[in-house]
């Protein structure tokens, strides 16, 4: 349970993290908050030469809004986030995903940006940031990048970053008037990798029915997936029982989830299209104003 | 006695200033690093440890072939009763050939502990691999991979408890019901892990260790050190946390005293959290085959039991002992007149089954709650009704059973009737019957349990026929210092309990004074005289038992003191409000301090006075202690995630007379919790190779406060004759009641979905299965 030898570095900038990147490479590992990387190296199974600590990087922490848009630091905690009233506001996706991330002390340390990096397909961030069509972006000590977030996930723990790139930033646009959000998903225990898991975005035209809707998938392939059929079936739709359900079946026909000793391929499947059926209905709901529900069973349904 | 109190180990522990064996640093201390098995079955071909012996700062690197001569075999002391018992070599580095993952191989030793694990990963082990059977129902197969192949078989031992006629009644019944109920394999999870520190000090070795069991400790490290026993002397400093895992002497802890011997330094060794998980015993691994009948009044008839205990490779202390105990409390709360259980235990390819929480009788318990509530269902009685018509009636105590055992006491009666009182249970069958028509599936569980514990009456559980080569009896001394401040030296080994708190109130209420003037003192084998350690819910009922005796021999020095120095006769001196006084002149009396000073300082006593005030006992009581108690969960079920809501749980125990009721809450609130971990998330899970999958808290699932209820707890006070307290134990109680309530709440839940029977533990994807095997044998058949 104690890491194997490494160097350690701790640049003060930027310039100089992406430096000690293009250096080191394949061999550089970045400590963001370190809630999964730590364990990974006290279990050995990272064993980088180099480990590259971002935590003095200032500048890359911090939530605003420009033009708009909300952009969010690499570095940012995800308490920060959790409890910033801005993204309470306008990104309210954003903040239901942070309330199942793991425990109040990991969010604490934990970074958004180590999160989205990280690219574990069981993790809320990358999901609802799929959700809200995100973009990250990278930079390295020879150029700067745009990533759209449809772009950046390739399987499990694996991205299209470079391996002198660092991720510095979110940025997500303003969510339309009318769009109600639903982050769902269920663990077996608070705080757990979910078995299963759905973030959910529906606007609605001044009718009530389907504008535009983004589904996005939890722990229901190698990276977080967009139902598109899914949501293709929804648009111009009046947001009913059998649409939901349609939907949902739609959602999990071309997912194959993976199967370990908390629950089976097949469990999660079908629970995929339980969380799918629960967020639509939640954010129909909240789309049309309607009041909460009583919380029953502890998942929104 | 009977006061609630905070414990007083709280400000220390709570403030991070308790001392655990890892917050002790001794100079020139080497860390010590295991070279760990990760195959289940394999011939050791070679080590090679030349890389790791270059690495920075190592020192030494030992295996099983630097042990021959030098160590002895890993000690079993305990078996079932006049049974054979299969025992496999067991050494603590294990030599040419390792059954289970986890078993040690080889030990490094460095001046830091990335050092040592560094070096341990650079220990070349070749390694042939061997068959494996990882199951024990697939190690009873024929043709199963043998795990000792000298045994020529995996069956360690058979043995069988019963009483009564079998046949006839099976023959009385009116309804027979076979269910095979699965107690799946846990860990103990102790937040402190394992962790032992030897210092060499002259011709002796000191030993800091993680233990339940002192000075077991010092008789079985030394045994296999071929040392006097006087030559260790164990300490235990704050322990957090044991439940049974600790009772267990580990090859471990031998090896930093040999080593600290060979090598003339400190040698400190801390389990990490995987260590602990993957070698560190597991319990319970029991596959029970049950036949219960009865008439269709409800009265049972007849219980039969073969227990398939999963054994794990190679025996630990108590490894065989464990399952036996089953068979002891398989008949519950209730008069069944023929029970017969047959127990075989089964090695597998992995790691060591012993002693947690419980140790037995909670799959005793499980068995039973769960096939009453079999039984009421078939025969559509309510689950209380049937439990009442099978209870041991309160006259009937002390009990003798069919299968042997003497109950000492008990009112199941009463404790079901203040759980009844706590529950509504019509108001819940109303509930539950409107939230069905939404769509909505609550059930109740209930756990009406009896155990037996406070391990220690020798003419029981002594030496005779099962191999054990001591006797649990348990020691106290009593000292009232010249100051009149009382210090009490127990035997028994607190992990966390609060005997600090527990053994000062009852010795204090003893001897007529404060709490805080009582000093206690465990877990140092130079300090303590003698002792059997904390296991099996016996600190309060034996080693309790022996401080308030010893207590008791110092109020009788005491008012013979009073009695010299007041003039009286010590039979009309009284104890009462702390004063010992004369009786008829109350202004003629003397505080336990004015005694303590003419007990020590005076020149006016007569010639055979012997000065001082102490006294010391040694308890041995006459028979086990037998608590129980009424348990009730009721749970809403997500029939489409098939997630489980624990709505309430109510618990009414029964464990005789209380010494502090807040720790006595405290002891219940843990078993409780234990018990819905085993029911809804804990496993310890092997693949078929025997590879351990669980073997991190990221997978191995404790339960949180996020998951559970407020517990609601009340007792009923039933006093055990076989102790001048009238206490029983606590400790285990909520462990056994727990997980029975929990399948019972759960299967009352689903049954309208066509659920009759659900084991444990009840993952959402189990609830998910049985719901749809539920609804498949519901369907009319297609032909």
């Amino acid at each position: 349970m104690k890491p194997p030898v490494f160097d350690y570095h701790d640049p003060e900038t930027v310039e100089e993290a992406l430096d000690l990147l293009a250096e080191h490479g394949d061999e550089g590992k970045l400590l963001a908050g370190g809630q999964s990387l730590v364990p990974l190296l006290n279990f050995r199974l990272a064993r980088p030469e180099n480990l590259i600590d971002l935590n003095r990087l200032g500048s890359l922490t911090g939530i605003r809004r420009e033009h708009g848009s909300l952009q969010i630091g690499a570095m940012t905690r995800q308490s920060t986030m959790e409890h910033s009233a801005l993204v309470a506001e306008n990104w309210p996706l954003l903040t239901e995903a942070l309330s199942y991330v793991a425990h109040a002390q990991i969010r604490n340390r934990g970074t958004i940006g180590g999160s989205v990096a990280h690219a574990d397909p069981a993790a809320e961030l990358p999901v609802a940031f799929s959700a809200l069509d995100s973009r990250v972006r990278v930079r390295s000590a020879r150029a700067e990048r745009t990533i759209e977030i449809s772009d950046l996930f390739v399987t499990h723990l694996t991205t299209t970053l470079e391996p002198d790139e660092l991720l510095v930033g979110i940025e997500v646009d303003p969510v339309p008037e009318r769009t109600g959000h639903a982050f769902v998903e269920f663990a077996r225990r608070h705080g757990d990798f979910a078995l299963g898991g759905a973030a959910v975005l529906l606007t609605l035209d001044s009718s009530g029915s389907c504008e535009r809707a983004a589904i996005a998938l939890l722990g229901a392939a190698p990276i977080p997936v967009r139902a598109t059929d899914a949501e293709q079936a929804l648009v111009g739709a009046a947001i009913d029982e059998k649409a939901i359900a349609a939907a949902a079946d739609a959602a999990i026909a071309d997912i194959s989830p993976t199967g370990d000793i908390h629950g089976s391929a097949e469990y999660r499947r079908d629970l995929c299209r339980v969380m799918v059926r629960r967020a639509i209905a939640a954010a129909n709901r909240r789309a049309k104003g309607e009041p909460e529900p009583e919380s029953s069973n502890g998942v929104i349904d | 006695m009977g006061r609630p109190s905070r414990r007083r180990e709280d400000p220390r522990l709570l403030r991070g200033e308790g001392r655990y064996v890892d917050d002790i640093d001794l100079r020139h201390q080497l860390h010590a690093s295991f070279v760990r098995s990760p195959h289940a079955h394999a011939r050791v071909i070679s080590i090679d440890a030349s890389a790791a012996l270059e690495r920075p700062g190592v020192r030494a690197v030992f295996t099983g072939a630097d042990l021959v001569g030098e160590i002895g075999q890993a000690p079993m002391v305990w078996h079932p009763k006049d049974t054979e018992v299969l025992v496999p070599d067991s050494w603590p580095l294990l030599r040419d050939r390792v059954a289970c993952v986890g078993a040690a191989v080889a030990l490094v030793l460095a001046d830091r502990r990335y050092e040592a694990e560094d070096a341990a990963e650079a220990v070349e082990v070749g390694y042939e691999l061997l068959p494996v059977s990882a199951h024990p129902l697939e190690a009873l197969a024929d043709d199963a991979p043998l795990v000792h192949p000298e045994f020529g078989t995996n069956v360690c031992f058979e043995t069988s408890m019963g009483g009564g006629d079998l046949d006839a009644g099976f023959a009385e019944a009116d309804v027979i019901l076979e269910r095979t109920i699965v107690n799946h394999r846990i860990a103990a999870v102790p937040i402190e892990p394992r962790g032992a520190l030897a210092e060499p000090r002259g011709d002796r070795v000191a030993l800091w260790t993680s233990t339940q069991n002192p000075h077991l400790a010092r008789t079985y490290i030394t045994r296999q050190l071929g040392w006097d026993e006087d030559r260790l002397r164990v300490i235990v400093p704050d322990v957090g946390g044991g439940f049974g895992c600790k009772a267990n002497v580990y090859g471990e802890e031998t090896l930093v005293c040999w080593c600290a011997a060979k090598l003339g330094r400190p040698v400190k060794w801390i389990e990490s959290r995987s260590e602990n998980l993957i070698s560190t015993n597991h319990g319970r691994a029991q596959t029970d085959e049950v036949r219960i009948g009865a008439r269709s009044d409800g009265t049972i008839t007849a219980l039969q039991i073969r227990v398939i205990a999963d054994l794990g490779a190679y025996h630990l202390m108590f490894t065989p002992f464990i399952p036996a105990t089953t068979a002891v409390v398989a008949s519950g709360c209730y008069a069944i007149p023929a029970l017969r259980t047959d127990t075989v235990g089964v090695f597998t390819n992995t790691f060591s089954i012993d002693a947690i929480r419980g140790a037995g009788r909670p799959e005793g318990a499980h068995i039973i709650e769960l096939m009453i509530e079999q039984v009421a269902a078939e025969l559509e009685l309510d689950p209380v009704e049937i439990r009442r018509r099978n209870f041991i009636p309160k006259e009937d105590f002390p009990a003798q059973m069919p299968h042997g055992p003497v109950y000492d006491s008990g009112d199941y009666h009463g404790s079901l009737d203040v759980l009844l009182e706590h529950l509504d249970l019509e108001g819940f069958r109303r509930d539950q019957a409107e939230a069905r028509e939404r769509g909505v599936y609550r059930g109740v569980g209930f756990a009406t349990y009896m155990e037996a514990c406070g391990i220690a009456p020798s003419k029981i559980a002594g030496p005779s026929g099962n191999g054990l080569d001591f006797s649990m009896w348990e020691s106290a001394v009593v000292r009232v210092g010249t100051d009149g401040a009382v210090t009490v030296q127990t035997g028994v080994c607190p992990a966390g309990q609060g005997h600090e708190t527990t053994f000062a109130q009852l010795v204090a209420d003893r001897v007529g004074t404060d709490p805080s003037r009582v000093k206690v003192v465990w877990g140092d084998t130079d300090a303590i005289p003698n002792g059997m350690g904390t296991a099996g819910s016996r600190s309060i009922a034996v080693g309790g038992e022996a401080a308030a005796l010893a207590a008791d021999r110092v109020v009788a020095k005491a008012r013979q003191i009073v009695a010299e120095v007041l003039e009286a006769s010590p039979e009309d001196v009284e104890l009462a409000d702390g004063r010992f006084a004369v009786r008829g002149s109350p202004d003629r009396s003397m505080t336990l301090t004015e005694v303590a000073r003419a007990a020590y300082i005076t020149d006016e006593m007569p010639e055979e006075f012997e000065p001082g005030l102490e006294a010391s006992c040694f308890f041995d009581p006459p028979g086990f202690v037998h608590p129980f108690g009424a348990h009730a969960a009721i749970v809403e079920v997500d029939t489409e995630t098939g997630r489980i809501e624990i709505l309430r749980y109510v618990a009414v125990d029964d464990c005789g007379k209380v010494i502090n009721p807040t720790l006595a809450a405290g002891q219940v609130h843990g078993g409780i919790v234990q018990a819905i971990g085993q029911a809804l998330l804990e496993k310890i899970e092997f693949g078929p190779d025997g590879q351990p999958l669980t073997t991190s808290l990221l997978d191995y699932a404790l339960p949180t406060a996020a998951e559970l209820p407020d517990l609601e707890l009340d007792r009923t006070e039933t006093p055990s004759p076989v102790n001048s307290l009238g206490a029983k134990g606590i400790g285990e109680a909520g462990t056994i009641a727990g997980t029975p309530a929990m399948v019972n709440a759960v299967t009352d839940a689903l049954r309208p979905l066509g659920v009759e029977f659900i084991n444990m533990p009840l993952s959402p994807q189990a609830v998910l299965e049985a719901l749809r095997d539920g609804a498949r044998d519901a369907a009319p058949s297609a032909s």
